[in-house]
């Protein structure tokens, strides 16, 4: 049973990394751009959310709603005015502007909110928990798991059910047969990197409730987000899902047999992965 | 007044020049041809008129309009609408969303939309669901065509509609050419074949690195004269 239990908690987490990746992969399946700075920015939101909740007073996922906006507007200038001007048939270009944005955001965080640990103050929720059969689960990591389900199926639908996601898919093919048909490039990237915006926010708001945070932390949340990505198969949606999912169970088993283990676990999980299936789990075919 | 006019349209690709002062026009419900060797600088005349190119705005006149430093996308909005060299479809996308993405900033309303386009080409219908490169060649051309149509353009700017494809089949393709003229749409053919092009345009144009060297409707252009403006060397 205790197995069982574990199991389970590492699902769960797992839907907490799936949430921290993606913003990533959707970014990646669009433009292949590696943002590298996409754990700041997930911190960069939880700080957003705890100004919003301590502001004024909302409850966390009353401030999520505010915040999504916000952070799809910083998303479409951040792809506008910058990342668009970097991307190009080079690569290198983009990893090193995201780098230094990396850099930028926590010099930023730390001298608006100091070096200190924060946590966002969720209530009730936070020790909120109940039996799922055999085991007994919390409810927020069982809302993070469902909501990174949710935002899954909303990208996925956005991707094979909208115009604007016939879009994204053109786009990604060829850019210039795409401006034939009338899309301007540079528009879908902002507004995809806009949409990733809105994901972060709301894997921010987890992150942000269910554990402390300081400004520094983005670029660990970044690699769990990575691995996961690279697991599933680059630009796939449940790909990174599962992927989240392996590296979640794989540290609740490896922190089962020694704590200090967890870490550890995860990351041997992703090499193991990856020695089996090099383009992971569930790779497209065009790339 | 031309429906769409270049005035000594230049080209440039870095410093290499594909085009030296092209002067082209196109008439409301007219046919023209391009015909020229390989490198003569047709699809560099067809990108610069659908934007992929720009040029300086006044090299390029559509209605009156100087439109040469616009970007493609709004090309098409006014009403210019290319079925590019090689096709060109979308991988990612089925042959039903690859004609829907042709819409995607279509002109009100007009003679096209999936029925008529699957009207035309039933074959497409078939196979709807397919992703766009599963096809054949000559299909493949249909669905390029078909998503050029969906935004029911004023002009349609075809680049070798026959290339790499079997004479049935070519015969297939250009049957659809009355078809898209009657429903109201301007045409310019890219064409190595000289044949083919002078049965269906009303005018043709010769071209030779990078500029026109003959011009004339079927019926004015000899043999010899056009075997000159396309090689430069008397047959
Ligand atoms: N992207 C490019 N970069 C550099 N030069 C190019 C490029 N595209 C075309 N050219 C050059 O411009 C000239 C005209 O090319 P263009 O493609 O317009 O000719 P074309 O008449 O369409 O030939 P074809 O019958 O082979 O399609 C050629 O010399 C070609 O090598
Ligand atoms: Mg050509």
């Amino acid at each position: 049973m205790i197995w069982m239990d574990t199991i389970v908690q590492g699902v769960l987490l797992g839907g907490l990394y799936a949430l921290f990746a993606a913003g990533l992969s959707l970014v990646f399946g669009i433009m292949r751009l590696v943002n590298l700075a996409h754990g700041d920015l997930i911190v960069l939101a939880a700080y957003l959310l705890l100004v919003i909740v301590s502001m004024l007073g909302l409850h966390p996922f009353v401030a999520a709603l505010v915040a999504m906006p916000v952070m799809f507007g910083v998303g479409y200038g951040l792809q506008k005015f910058v990342l668009n001007r970097v991307l190009g048939p080079d690569i290198l270009p983009p990893l090193l502007v995201t780098f230094g944005l990396s850099v930028v955001i926590q010099n930023v965080l730390q001298e608006g909110f100091s070096a200190d640990s924060r946590r966002i103050p969720a209530g009730s929720l936070e020790t909120a928990s109940l039996p799922l059969g055999p085991v007994t689960v919390g409810l927020m990591p069982l809302l993070t798991l469902v909501s990174a389900i949710g935002v899954i199926l909303a990208l996925q639908w956005l991707f094979y059910r909208t115009s604007l996601g016939r879009a994204f898919r053109a786009t990604s093919d060829d850019p210039v047969t795409a401006s034939l048909m009338g899309i301007k490039p540079q528009r879908v990237f902002a507004q995809a990197t806009g949409i990733a915006m809105v994901v972060v926010t709301i894997a921010a708001l987890y992150l942000g409730t269910r554990s402390n945070f300081d400004p520094t932390i983005g670029p660990a949340r970044l690699i769990y987000a990575f691995e996961a990505v690279i697991i599933g198969g680059l630009g796939s949606l449940w790909g990174t899902l599962a992927g989240g999912i392996i590296i979640g169970v794989a540290q609740t088993l490896g922190a089962a047999v020694n704590p200090e283990w967890q870490i550890l676990a995860g990351h041997l999980a992703f090499l193991l992965v990856l020695l089996v299936r090099p383009r992971g789990l569930f790779p497209r075919a065009t790339d | 007044m031309a429906l769409v006019e270049t005035r000594g349209l230049t080209a440039h690709y870095g410093d290499f020049q594909a085009l030296f002062g092209v002067d082209l026009a196109l008439e409301e419900g007219e046919c023209v041809a391009i015909i020229g060797a390989n490198g003569a600088g047709k699809s560099s005349l067809l990108r610069s008129l659908s934007g992929v190119l720009r040029q300086k705005p006044d090299m390029i006149m559509f209605e009156g309009q100087p439109i040469g430093a616009l970007e493609a996308d709004d090309i098409v909005a006014l009403g210019i609408s290319m079925v590019p060299e090689g096709r060109r479809l979308f991988p990612s996308l089925s042959v039903e969303e690859n004609l829907r993405i042709g819409a995607y900033r279509r002109r009100g309303t007009g003679a096209w939309d999936l029925d008529a386009v699957y009207a035309m080409f039933p074959m497409l219908k078939e196979r709807r669901t397919a992703p766009g490169n599963a096809l054949s060649g000559g299909q493949q051309q249909m669905v390029a065509i078909g998503r050029a149509l969906m935004s029911n353009p004023r002009v349609l700017l075809c680049d070798e509609l026959s290339l790499g494809l079997a004479p049935v089949i070519i015969r297939d393709i250009y049957a659809a050419l009355p078809r898209i003229r009657e429903a109201g749409s301007s045409v310019i053919i890219v064409e190595q074949d000289i044949g083919q092009a002078l049965k269906v345009a009303d005018r043709v144009y010769c071209m030779m690195e990078g500029k026109v060297t003959l011009e004339g409707t079927p019926a004015e252009l000899t043999r010899e004269a056009i075997h000159k403006a396309y090689f430069g060397v008397a047959a």
